[in-house]
């Protein structure tokens, strides 16, 4: 089930929290929803669930409108809010259970589900416990199998990853990919390497607005116009020979001996450079060409104005 | 809306809140009805309850309150409105699951009262022997009044566990709820009634007094169980609920 958003806008009084965006999110693809803190990813991700409304716009989901048919929408959507909120008064089992009560499962294979979604999320030590004695990255789990409890064909998940600690990170993410085959994920956060590590596509929002959706691929090509090279040498060299260097745009000093080279995409100078410093008899201790990095993209998408 | 009813129930019954509420409640009856020496049956002589009767409401009003003030408000403060609100169960079902949970904590608690009525009307059984000598038992108390009295303590429950539920459903801290619904409880029950009794509202003291609680429970207790007094209860039922579901509609305005 696909979903569709359509120039969605929300305004909050005077400020508006999402700005007339559209998108769409297929099936087998996980669509990675990044912004900074208040750019209008769990609005977004709140309206699509049903629990806020639209000031302008629709959300589809598999064909039915949210604002028309909340009731089909929810049905098949798996909804994990942000903070992942969960009664901790509860045994695990117990809030499995009740989460399939609400999706009018029927007990034989709530009881089926439960069990697999207990040994997906990793939760079999813990399955006895009340969820308030829980670790927070086990309560993470909880909250995840209580979104896929119910086999849904969409799955929104608001920030699955904050809080946990890097071991806990790849397997919530382990988790999402297992989950994921069949499905159409959007999946909010703030942290980049989880977009590398997951996602299929990213959708960059900032201030409400769309500033950036294509794969992960073509978002790293897309900004690719110069490389930046650094190099370290043993002695002092001349900037001035560097800089006369075929495809060298600028060289600055990075520290003693090391120098940052910008440089023209098309034209690969770490060759130059290397027989640059044969003949000039510098000692070459180290080039590295730095990547251009989705950090690096997100931040000139979100800081500019 | 079973599921939710079942939820709230194992939540009462695995926090202290149920047990303390039967305990409270039973306690404070059992003392005024039977120990208080201004107030107990055995020496007031008349076998009737009306001591219960009269006091329930009071204890309801703080009691009641108590039991509903979490409903929505730790739903609002933990986020978990939000994950109930995502799923496939209309708001409605929600509301009523959460009240008739509630409500039938109430019953609970007074169901042991039961004990009352029966230990008074034995006490007041009076042996009569016919001419012939055979023994004929009469009974001496007014079972139907004391079954209308009950409907009304129900039906005053019922309407004070709505008021109890908009309550919590219009804050995200439980004080607040339980606060604001001790004094609509109030207002509700005597306000209205203390109203009509001032000398400058007199004209209008028969319409002003039917608008409170205690006007209807007072004629319901007389065992004559009228529809008009279901209406009003009833009515004032679903205002409350109905102001509860407006409440969380509101998130999407």
């Amino acid at each position: 089930m696909s979903i569709l958003v359509k120039n969605l806008s929300k305004v909050y009084g005077q400020q508006k929290a999402v700005d007339n965006i559209t998108f769409e999110a297929h099936p087998g693809q996980i669509v990675g929803f990044l912004g900074p803190n208040g750019a209008g990813k769990s609005t977004t991700m709140k309206i699509a669930t049903g629990y806020l409304s639209p000031s302008a716009g629709t959300v589809e989901v598999g064909g039915f409108d949210v604002q028309q048919a909340p009731l089909q929408v929810k049905k098949c959507v798996g909804y994990l809010p942000e903070h992942n909120p969960l009664y901790l008064d509860m045994y695990v089992k117990e809030y499995l259970q009740f989460i399939g009560k609400l999706h009018q499962m029927k007990a034989a294979i709530r009881k089926q589900r439960i069990k697999e979604m207990v040994v997906l999320c990793g939760l079999e030590r813990e399955q006895g416990k009340k969820i308030g004695a829980l670790s927070k990255g086990y309560r993470q789990r909880v909250g995840l199998a209580q979104a896929l409890l119910h086999d849904p064909a969409v799955l929104i998940l608001d920030e699955p990853t904050t809080g946990l600690d890097p071991n806990q990170i790849v397997e919530i993410r382990q988790v999402i990919k297992t989950a994921a085959i069949d499905k159409t994920i959007i999946f909010s956060t703030h942290i980049m390497q989880e977009v590398q590590a997951i996602c299929d596509r990213a959708i960059i929002i900032n201030l409400g607005k769309i500033v950036a959706d294509s794969t992960v691929a073509a978002l790293k090509d897309a900004k690719g116009k110069e490389n930046r090279i650094t190099v370290e040498f043993a002695e002092a060299i001349s900037v001035d020979a560097l800089e006369q260097l075929p495809g060298v745009l600028e060289v600055s000093t990075l520290g003693e001996h090391r120098y940052e080279v910008r440089s023209e995409a098309s034209e690969d100078v770490r060759a130059h450079i290397f027989s640059l410093a044969s003949t000039q008899q510098w000692t070459l201790l180290g080039l590295q060409q730095e990547e251009q990095t989705l950090e690096t993209i997100f931040q000139n998408l979100t800081q500019q104005k | 809306m079973f599921t939710i009813l079942f939820r709230e129930i194992n939540a009462f019954l695995s926090s202290l809140i149920a047990y303390i509420v039967i305990t409270v409640f039973l306690t404070a009856m059992g003392l005024i009805v039977w120990v208080f020496p201004d107030t107990n049956v055995l020496d007031y002589g008349f076998a009737d309850l009306h001591t219960l009767f009269f006091f329930a409401p009071y204890v309801f009003m703080f009691l009641i309150p108590a039991i509903t003030m979490r409903t929505f408000a730790e739903e609002k403060k933990t986020g978990t409105i939000e994950l109930l609100l995502t799923r496939p169960v209309k708001e409605w079902n929600i509301i009523l699951g959460k009240y008739f949970s509630s409500w039938l904590l109430v019953i609970f608690a007074l169901l042991p009262t039961l004990i009352y009525y029966f230990t008074i009307y034995y006490l007041s059984l009076v042996r009569i022997k016919s001419p012939e000598g055979t023994l004929i038992l009469t009974e001496n108390m007014d079972s139907s009044g004391i079954a209308g009295s009950y409907i009304g303590l129900l039906l005053l429950g019922a309407v004070f566990t709505a008021i109890g539920i908009f309550a919590s459903s219009i804050s995200r801290d439980q004080i607040i709820s339980f606060i604001t619904a001790v004094f609509l409880c109030f207002i509700l029950y005597l306000g209205f009634s203390s109203i009509a009794a001032i000398d400058d509202t007199t004209p209008f003291a028969y319409f002003i007094a039917q608008l409170g609680i205690d006007y209807h429970y007072n004629s319901v207790s007389k065992g004559l169980i009228d529809s008009r007094n279901l209406v009003y209860f009833v009515s004032v039922v679903i205002v409350m609920l109905s102001a509860t579901k407006l409440v969380l509609d509101s998130r999407k305005w």
